[in-house]
C-alpha cells in the first residue's frame, strides 16, 4: 500500500513539474533575451539622440567641425580640434607615464616582493582604483598643481626657454600648475591600478616551471622578466593597456579640474587645454541652441574616437595572437 | 603484478651500458640537509655522482629525489623559505657556498623539467638565447652552435626548415627535446633531468631515452624518475630514496638484481610505493 501511494505521489510530482516548466522556461528565455535587448536599445537610444542632437552642428560646419580649432561661444563658431587633440594627448601622456610604472609594479609584486609585503601593496593598489575621480580632481587641483608649478614648471621653463622644440613643448607661459601635463599625470595615476592588477594576474598565471627553466639556464631576474615572462604574457598586457586607455579617453571629472579648460590650441604641454569630456562637462549646463548641438556632436566624436581605439586594440591583439 | 615488473626490469637492465666506477667523481654530496621552512626534507645525504654516467634517483613521491636534484643548481634559492646545508662539491668546489655565482653555476649545471617549457620565441632563439647570455659569438658561429645542439638533441631534421617559427608550435616530445637542446647548447658539465618524460607519450619517451643514452658520452646526467623500468633501461647507477633519506646507492644492475636493503627490494618489486 505504501509503495503504491509513493508511486502516485511521484507521478503527481512529475506532472506538476511538466506543467510548470514550459511556462517558466519560456518566461526565463524571454527575460534573458529582454535583458540583452535592453542594453542594445539603450545603446541605440544614446547614439540616436547624440547623432540627432549633434546633426545641426555637423550640418552647419561640415567636416570643418572636426578640423577647426576655434570654439567661440559668443560668435557661435564651433570646432572640435582642440578638444580632440587634448583628449588624445592627455591619454597618451597617461599611457607613457602609467604603463611602465604599472608593469614595474606587477613585476615587483610577482617576482621580487617579499611575501609579507605582497598583500599590503596589492591592497593599496586596488584601493587606488576605488578612489572616486572627483577626489583625484580635487587633490590634483589643490595639492598637486601648486607643487607641480613650483617645483617642475617654473624651474623647467627657465631652463628650456628659447630652446628649439622643447623650448615650446615644455615652456609654461603661465606656470599655474594646471594644464595638459597635469591632466596626463593625474590620468596616469588613475589608470595604474587597472593595468597593474591585470598585468600582475597575467604574470601570476605563467607556470612556475617556465620561470624556473629560465632561471635554470642562468638568466638574471631582469632577463627572465624581459625575455620570457613579459613576452609570454604579451597579448594580455596589451589588453590591460587598452582598458586603461579606454578609461583615460573618457575620464571627465578629474580632468576637468586640472586641465585648465582653455579653448586655445597650444603646443606646450604645460599650457591649459581641454578634452572632449571636460568641455562637455563645463558647458553643458548653460548651453542652448547651436552650442548644445556642438556639444552633442563632440559627444559623437568621443564615441567614435573610443570605438576606433578599441577596435584597433582588438585588431592588434588578434594580429599578435595569430603570429 | 609485482613479479611482472620485476621480470620486465631485469630484462631491461641489459640495454644500458654497465656502471663504470673507475671514472672520477663529478659531484660529491656530503651531509646534505634540506629544509622547507621548518620541515627537514633531506636528512644527511651523502652520495657521489660519477663523471659521464647516468644516475637515476628513484623512490616514492615526496621522498626528496626532486629536492635533491634542485640543490645541484640551487634553483631552490628562488624561494626564500627553502635552504640547504652541507656540501655539494662540483669538481671540488662547494656550490652551496654563498660566493658561487648562481647564474654561472646554472650554465654549468643544466636542468630539464617535468613539462616542456619552450620560451615564447622562435625555435632558433630558444637555443641561441641561452648561448648569448654567456658568450658573444659572431652570427655564423652562433648558427653552428644552434645546429650542433639541435643535432645532438635529435631534433635538427624535424625543425631545420622552420627555425624562425615559434617553439610553442612543436609537439610535446619535440618541445622537450628543444629544452634538452637548449640545455646542451650552453655546454654544461652536468645535466639534471626532473622526470623529463612524465608528460610525454611512449614514442616520445623512447626518443628521449635514446637521446639520454647518447648524451652520456659528453655529460654527467642525473635523472629523477618515477618509472622504474626507465631507471633500469637508461642508468648506470641508481639511488633509492625514502622519506628524505638515501636508503641505497649502487650500480643499477646490482640495485635491481640484488639490492642489499629489504626496502629497496620491496620498492623495486612494487610491494610498496
Amino acid at each position: 500500500m505504501a509503495v503504491v501511494s509513493d508511486k502516485v505521489s511521484m507521478s503527481n510530482m512529475q506532472i506538476i513539474r511538466r506543467r510548470t516548466s514550459p511556462v517558466f522556461d519560456q518566461g526565463f528565455r524571454w527575460a534573458s533575451y529582454g535583458s540583452a535587448l535592453i542594453v542594445l536599445a539603450v545603446l541605440a537610444g544614446i547614439i540616436g539622440t547624440m547623432v540627432h542632437g549633434g546633426w545641426p552642428a555637423f550640418k552647419e560646419f561640415g567636416f570643418g567641425f572636426v578640423t577647426s580649432s576655434i570654439w567661440n561661444v559668443g560668435a557661435d563658431q564651433y570646432g572640435a580640434w582642440v578638444a580632440i587633440a587634448g583628449t588624445l594627448t592627455s591619454a597618451l601622456i597617461a599611457l607613457v607615464i602609467g604603463v611602465p610604472i604599472s608593469i614595474g609594479i606587477a613585476i615587483f609584486l610577482t617576482q621580487l616582493c617579499p611575501s609579507w609585503l605582497r598583500r599590503p601593496v596589492s591592497t593599496v593598489i586596488e584601493l587606488l582604483a576605488a578612489v572616486p575621480s572627483i577626489i583625484y580632481g580635487m587633490w590634483g587641483l589643490f595639492v598637486f598643481a601648486p607643487l607641480f608649478a613650483k617645483y617642475v614648471q617654473v624651474p623647467l621653463s627657465n631652463i628650456v626657454e628659447g630652446m628649439p622644440i622643447i623650448g615650446t613643448v615644455l615652456y609654461a607661459r603661465v606656470p599655474s600648475g594646471v594644464g595638459m601635463m597635469t591632466a596626463g599625470i593625474i590620468l596616469a595615476i588613475m589608470i595604474i591600478p587597472f593595468i597593474a592588477s591585470i598585468t600582475r594576474d597575467m604574470l601570476d598565471q605563467i607556470p612556475t616551471v617556465l620561470r624556473e627553466s629560465a632561471y635554470g639556464i642562468g638568466c638574471t631576474t631582469w632577463e627572465v622578466v624581459r625575455h620570457v615572462l613579459l613576452p609570454q604574457a604579451g597579448v594580455s598586457i596589451i589588453g590591460a593597456i587598452m582598458l586603461g586607455l579606454g578609461r583615460a579617453l573618457g575620464e571627465t571629472m578629474a580632468v576637468t579640474f586640472v586641465i585648465g579648460n582653455a579653448n586655445r590650441l597650444s603646443l606646450s604641454l604645460f599650457d591649459p587645454s581641454s578634452t572632449i569630456a571636460s568641455r562637455i562637462a563645463n558647458e553643458f549646463n548653460e548651453a542652448a541652441g547651436l552650442q548644445m548641438n556642438a556639444l552633442l556632436a563632440l559627444g559623437c566624436i568621443l564615441f567614435v574616437v573610443t570605438f576606433i581605439v578599441l577596435a584597433l586594440a582588438r585588431l592588434l591583439i588578434s594580429r599578435v595572437k595569430t603570429h | 603484478m609485482s613479479s611482472t615488473i620485476a621480470v620486465n626490469t631485469s630484462s631491461a637492465i641489459g640495454n644500458a651500458a654497465a656502471a663504470d666506477t673507475t671514472v672520477p667523481v663529478r659531484i660529491a654530496v656530503k651531509n646534505l640537509n634540506f629544509y622547507y621552512g621548518d620541515f627537514r626534507s633531506l636528512k644527511d645525504i651523502s652520495i657521489d655522482f660519477y663523471d659521464r654516467q647516468v644516475t637515476a634517483l628513484i623512490g616514492p613521491s615526496g621522498c626528496g629525489k626532486s629536492t635533491l636534484l634542485r640543490t645541484f643548481n640551487r634553483i631552490y634559492s628562488l624561494y626564500p623559505e627553502q635552504r640547504a646545508d652541507g656540501q655539494i662539491l662540483l669538481d671540488g668546489q662547494n656550490v652551496l657556498s654563498p660566493s658561487v655565482d648562481v647564474n654561472e653555476l646554472r650554465a654549468r649545471v643544466g636542468m630539464v623539467f617535468q613539462k616542456p617549457t619552450p620560451f615564447p620565441m622562435s625555435i632558433y632563439d630558444n637555443i641561441a638565447f641561452g648561448i648569448r647570455l654567456y658568450e658573444k659569438l659572431p652570427k655564423s658561429e652562433l648558427d653552428g652552435r644552434v645546429e650542433e645542439a639541435l643535432r645532438k638533441a635529435a631534433l635538427w631534421d624535424e625543425v631545420k626548415d622552420k627555425l624562425r617559427q615559434s617553439g610553442m608550435g612543436l609537439s610535446g616530445g619535440q618541445q622537450q627535446r628543444l629544452c634538452i637542446a637548449r640545455t646542451i647548447a650552453q655546454r654544461p658539465e652536468v645535466i639534471l633531468l626532473d622526470e623529463p618524460t612524465s608528460a610525454l607519450d611512449p614514442i616520445s619517451t623512447g626518443k628521449i631515452e635514446e637521446l639520454i643514452e647518447q648524451l652520456r658520452s659528453e655529460f654527467t646526467i642525473v635523472i629523477v624518475t618515477h618509472n622504474m623500468q626507465q631507471a633500469a633501461r637508461i642508468s648506470q647507477f641508481t639511488a633509492f630514496m625514502y622519506l628524505g633519506e638515501l636508503i641505497e646507492f649502487g650500480p643499477t644492475t646490482k640495485m635491481f638484481m640484488n639490492p642489499s636493503k629489504k626496502q629497496t627490494q620491496d620498492y623495486i618489486t612494487g610491494r610498496f610505493g
